[in-house]
């Protein structure tokens, strides 16, 4: 800042300070993000946990993507005994894939011909992180969370998502312990496709339950 | 000591507004729905939130038909919206 104050050479402070692109660390912080760095810091100050622990832990968590749930969902479509598990036992059935989920009580929702199901969390952000990363940023929106469980399919068709009146749209919304992921349809013309290439076309957005899986394009 | 509740039974969430962590969004509060699982007993994040000691409490599934939810909901009569609540939030209904 000091160097900004004084006025001794010659180009316009003010248009620079303007024009500079937005820098990830300019925003104000709130009360609760000052209040987690100022916990953060006793933590470790007192050697409850060290810095490095807490770095290991967010990088880990920063590296889990929907490629898990993918796989997940692309098992299920191949391999009705393993759906059948998934739907009753999500923790049991994907720690088959070396996902351990020890806190969190993981449910399968499968969307048919005549129901459409799609996840949110009103009250915060509950996500199924071990299984799609961290949610987006409109996931954890007011607006999202207000509109997507009193006009679902109003949202539905801003995400691009038509669905008849014959289907039931139900939401899900994780007030509890419970985190959902959406086994979304399988389109015709995959008959052929390998687990792999299934999991290639299966997306986020589809096991959050905001779109579809697209039928493939030859 | 809160009734226990089984799949099928029709149960109105308490119209009630305590302060605290609650877990039970306003926006259902009052409504009428139906029990669609059992999911056994958790700790009450009403206790738990507050690092308080806690008891365990049954957590249920309970679907609610959105035109119940919302007098000016647009979409299908069958539309539903499913939320876990515990327990203690529940009372039986007609």
């Amino acid at each position: 800042m000091s160097t900004h104050e004084h006025h001794d050479h010659d180009h316009d402070h003010h248009d620079h300070d303007h024009n500079s692109p937005p820098q990830p660390d300019d925003k104000v912080h709130s009360y609760y993000q000052i209040l987690g760095t100022a916990v953060k810091e006793l933590l470790i100050e007192k050697g409850v946990v060290a810095a490095d622990e807490v770095r290991r832990m967010i990088e880990r968590r920063d590296s889990i993507t929907p490629a898990n749930g993918a796989k997940v969902v692309a098992r299920a479509w191949t391999d009705p005994a393993f759906k059948a598990r998934l739907l009753k036992d999500a923790n049991a059935a994907v720690q088959e894939f070396g996902i351990d989920m020890p806190t969190t009580h993981l449910v399968a929702v499968e969307n048919t011909e005549n129901l459409h199901n799609v996840v949110v969390c009103t009250l915060c952000s509950c996500y199924p992180r071990d299984l799609l990363g961290l949610p987006p940023s409109w996931y954890k929106s007011k607006a999202y969370r207000a509109r997507v469980v009193s006009e679902p399919r109003a949202v539905l068709e801003e995400f691009g998502t038509s669905l008849s009146d014959n289907v039931e749209v139900r939401v899900h919304d994780s007030t509890a312990d419970m985190r959902y992921l959406v086994v979304p349809r399988r389109p015709a013309g995959t008959e052929g496709m390998s687990q792999d290439a299934l999991a290639s076309i299966i997306t986020r957005d589809t096991m959050i339950g905001v779109a579809v899986v697209e039928p493939l394009q030859n | 000591m809160p009734q226990r509740f089984h799949e099928g039974d029709f149960v109105r969430v308490r119209d009630d507004y305590p302060i605290g962590h609650i877990r039970t969004p306003v926006y259902i509060r009052g409504k009428q729905g139906v029990i669609v699982k059992d999911f056994g007993a958790f700790g009450n994040p009403e206790t738990l939130a507050y690092c308080l000691p806690t008891e365990k409490r049954e957590l249920y599934k309970v679907r609610f038909w959105q035109q119940m939810v919302w007098s000016s909901y647009k979409g299908g009569p069958r539309d539903t919206v499913d939320l876990d609540i515990y327990e203690h939030w529940l009372e039986k209904a007609e």
